[in-house]
């Protein structure tokens, strides 16, 4: 479980959060939303520690994140970006392999590393074309070559910025099903950013609204997702249609 | 196919080193055999300097374009060379010996590196790339002072200067080769255990931290390593700019792999080729009339434009 | 109240620059000195303030230009090889032809520059990576490349000292009779200010220009050809001045904005005012020795241009 205290950023004189408090359950999905400029990635990249806080603390398992070794927090949270770097020469069973260097530390693959890294291509149908480089397949082919790799990389906490991104429909509805069942069927904790609010509602168990760098909403699906909810957040007005037990957002009027 | 390519690769590394060394070997063998057998040695261990130095950097600031040099070492280097020229004049060579003048380039180069890391290092973040450009712009400070230098330096005495501005082998002390050996030895070693590391940068520095990485730390431990490395072959053999770029590209372009231990071993093979050949063709070919650091820097800056202007992606 | 002091500071300098020097002109009684100050004023100082105004705004306006084809802030003559290509111009220009004329020098200098400059710009658009300090770092790599293929030509004619120090940048030299050629660059700014609109639109972007109905080749071309030819022409008359349209255009932008109808004038005031005080200090510093103005102006403009990249990165 991931539990954010009191935490501040700032960007020069631009403060991004702004003492944000917020406790994300274990085993589920919850989606980010809010604004540009809300904070959502840089809490990410913050809770990663890809960058550092200013103030607060974040605790993995009520372990401050700052007291464990970089070595060992990459055995318990994986963070997947835009993946910027469609030019590497390496096959998707390379990059996949990638995933297990917190483990083996680059030296010597072992059974299991092996045997998670075949799992992880299975199970995101990558077998086919596993021994093909990176930078001949098509971005959502690449989109879940990363994913394979973050699978593999077997980790308690999956956090996404975007993961949808340039994805075409039939890709974005199988990688968040893939999320969902990495949640609900290995009990991962599942934290990601997504724009469309739609697809947030489809498949989150929790919604956090971020805004001006704090949490402005969180709660379930079903409590974000309603029009007085919705509108404060956004700012403009929605109607929330349920139909077959999916509830969807209707903001064109 | 990797096995095959490092095989042919080794294959070709070996015949140029036995072409170099037993043509035109003339009426006196027993003194121009030793001789190269000596030079062959300082250029393979120069060559497998380069040829770490480079792909590292290649790997740390993510780019393929990039060499070591162009952080200013050459500069300092030559600068002070000639600003003792400026001092001594043809009295250069009595006041300070081959062996002085080489650990104190050595001790410059080093610091120089140092200080434009720690000043670097002391923010936050880690910006490489202006890291390369303060060391690119104090590099091109250092030229104009240099050419100053030689504005006022009597031409008699410039030859002096010149000796230094390219690099040869043709008069290796053999004391410096020594220790240099040494020292870039015992670098090399180390060097080879964090090669696995430098691996997963190639997916980019927030994944590799993502992968429990410590990135600051590696970038720091490599430069530290790739200091040393240019700033004892800059002393022992000139400038050779250039080479990096050609030797760690042709080792991309030839060998199959991404891991750092083959590509590494690939520039330093190409290198060995490379500077051993060129060194043949200067002296036999060119007949002195150019010098190896001319020739490489030549040769790779055209390799360079052709690089630029056909690749796709920087 | 900002471009008073600019004004002012520029008539001051122009006029320090005409009476400071090694022979001593006495102001106040300019009517009755005698014949040598009059040569001296006619043969040297003017020639060589004037050289130094030219220079200042023709190196200036030309650092603009590339930065608005090339949509980076930090790329120049310095920062693009064009220095050095007229550099390996004119050296192969002597190789060829020793002994010839300024005309012809400049001649291979301006093919030089005119091939470099499209070269850089095809490198450009190969670039994907186009994060502002990495174009400079290309330029100057590029640069370093082609005062490589000079030294290789360079040491087989045994003229390296030579090629260092000729064109290291200095005003020392500029006399009535072989300065001339830098007027050249005169018409070239002028033709830029008459386009000045069309090259802010440049700067907008390829595809933007486009659809505002500029002809964006043939104006890059011209940009490219002016700037060829205001470079060589400095080039021959007075050497290689490293950062001048780096940072001049830089500080311009910063208090003036991007809006070259607007901004080109202070440009090259700046430009002229900078050179000129450079100039000076180089004249004075190791009085009645002169530092050639390359390697002061390479100093300050080097230290400048940290200080503004370092600024940016805070701000990143």
């Amino acid at each position: 479980m991931i539990t954010v205290k009191d935490l501040y950023k700032k960007y020069g004189n631009h403060p991004v959060l702004n003492g944000l408090n917020i406790e994300f359950p274990k085993g589920k999905v919850i989606s980010l939303i809010g604004g540009n400029g809300a904070g959502k990635s840089t809490l990410l990249s913050v809770i990663s520690k890809i960058i550092d806080h200013d103030s607060g603390h974040i605790l993995l398992s009520h372990e401050d994140i700052a007291n464990i070794s970089s070595k060992d927090y990459a055995t318990k949270l994986s963070f997947l970006r835009q993946s910027n770097f469609t030019h590497i020469r390496l096959t998707i069973r390379e990059l996949v392999s990638f995933g297990r260097f917190p483990y083996n530390r680059g030296k010597k693959m072992s059974t299991q590393d092996e045997e998670k890294v075949e799992e992880a291509i299975a199970f995101m149908e990558l077998e086919d074309i596993a021994d093909s480089f990176l930078d001949e397949l098509s971005g959502g082919q690449r989109q879940r070559a990363y994913l394979a790799m973050i699978l593999a990389q077997d980790t308690e906490n999956i956090l996404l910025d975007e993961p949808l991104n340039n994805l075409d429909m039939k890709y974005s509805v199988q990688i968040m099903k893939t999320l969902r069942d990495f949640a609900h069927q290995q009990g991962k904790t599942v934290i990601l950013i997504v724009h469309d609010i739609n697809i947030a509602a489809q498949y989150s168990d929790y919604i956090a609204a971020l805004k001006d760098g704090v949490v402005q909403h969180f709660g379930t699906t079903d409590e974000i997702i309603k029009p007085c909810v919705l509108k404060d957040i956004f700012e403009i007005d929605f109607e929330v249609i349920l139909n077959r037990g999916c509830k969807f957002c209707l903001y064109y009027d | 196919m990797l096995k095959k390519r490092i095989l042919i690769l080794t294959g070709f590394t070996i015949s140029v080193i036995l072409v170099y060394l037993l043509t035109f070997v003339g009426n006196n063998p027993d003194y121009v055999l030793p001789r190269r057998i000596t030079k062959i040695a300082a250029m393979a261990l120069i060559a497998c300097s380069i040829g770490y130095s480079s792909v590292v950097f290649q790997t740390i600031t993510n780019n393929r374009i990039l060499t070591p040099s162009i952080m200013g070492f050459e500069a300092v280097f030559i600068l002070f060379q000639a600003f003792i020229v400026f001092l001594y004049g043809d009295k250069t060579f009595q006041v300070i010996e081959q062996q002085t003048n080489f650990l104190f380039s050595v001790l410059l180069m080093f610091g120089f590196a140092l200080i434009l890391y720690l000043a670097l290092f002391r923010k936050r973040q880690v910006h490489v790339y202006f890291l390369l450009l303060v060391g690119l712009i104090l590099g091109a400070i250092f030229k104009s002072m240099t050419s100053f230098l030689e504005l006022v330096i009597d031409p008699n005495e410039f030859a002096f200067v010149q000796r230094y501005l390219f690099a040869s082998f043709n008069n290796i002390n053999t004391n410096l080769l020594g220790i240099s050996a040494i020292a870039l030895f015992i670098s090399l070693v180390l060097g080879t255990r964090i090669l696995h590391k430098l691996d997963v940068l190639l997916l980019g520095k927030e994944q590799a931290i993502t992968l429990g990485i410590n990135y600051r730390r590696l970038v720091q431990i490599s430069l530290f390593l790739i200091a040393i490395q240019v700033s004892i072959s800059t002393a022992l053999v000139g400038p050779i700019t250039f080479l990096g770029i050609l030797i760690a590209n042709l080792s991309y372009e030839f060998i199959p792999s991404h891991k750092h231990r083959h590509t590494i071993l690939g520039a330093s093979l190409f290198g060995v080729i490379l500077v051993v050949g060129g060194q043949f063709l200067v002296e036999h070919l060119f007949n002195m009339n150019t010098t190896i650091s001319i020739l490489i820097n030549f040769v790779g800056g055209i390799y360079f434009i052709f690089l630029l202007l056909k690749s796709r992606r920087l | 109240m900002r471009t008073f002091i600019l004004v002012f500071a520029f008539i001051l300098l122009l006029l320090a620059s005409l009476f400071i020097g090694v022979k001593q002109i006495d102001w106040a009684n300019y009517n009755s000195i005698i014949e040598s100050g009059r040569l001296v004023f006619r043969v040297s100082r003017f020639p060589r303030t004037m050289a130094l105004v030219i220079a200042g705004v023709g190196l200036s306006v030309s650092g603009l230009i590339m930065q608005q084809i090339s949509l980076n802030k930090f790329v120049s003559p310095t920062t693009a090889g064009t220095l050095d290509a007229a550099k390996l111009g004119i050296l192969i220009g002597l190789i060829l032809f020793p002994g010839t004329s300024h005309l012809t020098q400049m001649g291979f200098a301006f093919l030089f520059t005119i091939l470099a400059s499209l070269i850089f710009m095809q490198m450009l658009r190969h670039i994907k990576q186009r994060s502002l300090i990495y174009i400079p770092l290309l330029g100057i790599m590029f640069g370093n490349v082609l005062a490589a293929i000079g030294t290789f030509f360079g040491y087989r004619f045994d003229i390296i000292q030579n090629m260092e120090t000729w064109l290291i940048g200095d005003f020392s030299k500029v006399l009535q009779g072989n300065y001339e050629l830098i007027y050249i660059s005169l018409p070239a700014v002028l033709l830029t200010y008459l386009y000045a609109n069309k090259l802010t639109a440049l700067g907008l972007g390829e595809e933007t220009a486009k659809s505002l109905g500029i002809q964006y080749n043939t104006l890059v071309l011209i940009g490219l050809i002016s700037i060829s030819l205001t470079v060589s022409a400095v080039m021959i008359t007075a050497g290689a001045i490293p950062f001048l349209g780096l940072i001049v255009p830089n500080i311009i932008s910063l208090i003036y904005g991007d809006n070259l109808k607007k901004s080109l004038p202070y440009t090259a005031l700046l430009g002229a005012t900078l050179l000129l005080f450079g100039d000076i200090i180089s004249r004075l510093i190791i009085y009645p020795f002169e530092v050639p103005i390359g390697l002061t102006i390479s100093i300050i403009g080097g230290v400048a241009f940290l200080i503004f990249i370092s600024k940016r990165i805070r701000h990143a």
